[in-house]
């Protein structure tokens, strides 16, 4: 059966999830996100992707979780604090989260994926190193391309043009 | 492996239920973006998981495009929320009516 590594990972991933949606503040909200980041990186170690657990580490964690942390700091101070939600939307929502976890997850646990096990030894990640760059190679450039694109993008979204340069020092 | 198949997509189903929840419930433009990283996180759980035990290693090239182009959602959507907050000093979705019908 799972091992201690396994559940401890599982509370601190499902439990930050929780608190990064739940918590009052939008800072510890992102916090909270960056943990349970961490937590899917640490099940990719438990996985034996070595190379993807460290790609998420730095993307999401490093970056990602960074970027939204400095956008909440944008924001101003009430808007932070601020929870207005319907009651009863709040309850459908939960009663859809239960229905969509035991439904799913019934049918997975009916099928035949309980049997399935595997003895044979982890991919190797320098193969993967080879796969990018050779068979890969035109989807890393596109995708390089529309990182690139996208950034791009960003910033002339969140560009001001009413802002005169010289006054944008004070 | 101790661990086997299912414990994985059961943690990721169970992931995938609160990013669900956090779409359908939140009306903070940014809690609704936590939600879609957990979507997506869940779904890179699953490819890595598969990859594993079927085992080949296409699954773990595609959740590191997967990653990568999530990287660029995040990017946009955040310069979005800059944007709305600039017009409207809010970041409740409520307030964004300019494109409704």
């Amino acid at each position: 059966m799972v091992d201690s590594v396994f559940l401890a990972l599982s509370v601190l991933t499902i439990g930050s999830a929780i608190v990064a949606l739940e918590i009052r503040s939008l800072i510890y909200g992102s916090i909270a996100l960056m943990l349970t980041l961490s937590g899917v990186a640490g099940f990719f170690l438990l996985l034996d992707a070595p190379f993807v657990a460290m790609f998420q580490l730095s993307v999401y964690v490093g970056s990602i979780a960074v970027l939204i942390l400095f956008t909440v700091m944008l924001v101003r101070r009430e808007l932070i604090f601020n929870k207005v939600e319907d009651k009863r939307r709040r309850y459908a929502g939960i009663g859809l989260m239960i229905v969509l976890m035991l439904g799913i997850g019934t049918i997975i646990i009916g099928s035949g994926l309980k049997t399935m096990d595997t003895n044979s030894p982890a991919v190797d990640y320098k193969k993967i190193g080879e796969d990018f760059l050779t068979y890969y190679s035109p989807a890393l450039i596109v995708m390089a391309l529309i990182l690139a694109s996208s950034i791009i993008g960003a910033m002339t979204l969140a560009r001001r043009e009413d802002v005169i340069d010289d006054q944008r020092a004070d | 492996m101790t661990n086997a198949l299912i414990d994985f997509i059961l943690v990721s189903v169970a992931l995938l239920a609160i990013g669900i929840y956090g779409i359908a419930v939140k009306r903070n433009a940014i809690r609704m973006l936590f939600g879609i990283e957990m979507i997506i996180n869940s779904a890179n759980l699953n490819l890595v998981a598969f990859s594993r035990y079927i085992p080949n290693s296409q699954g773990q090239t595609l959740a590191l495009f997967s990653i990568a182009i999530a990287a660029a959602e995040v990017a946009v959507g955040l310069a979005l929320v800059i944007v709305a907050y600039r017009m409207y000093r809010n970041i409740d979705i409520a307030d964004f009516r300019s494109l409704k019908g």
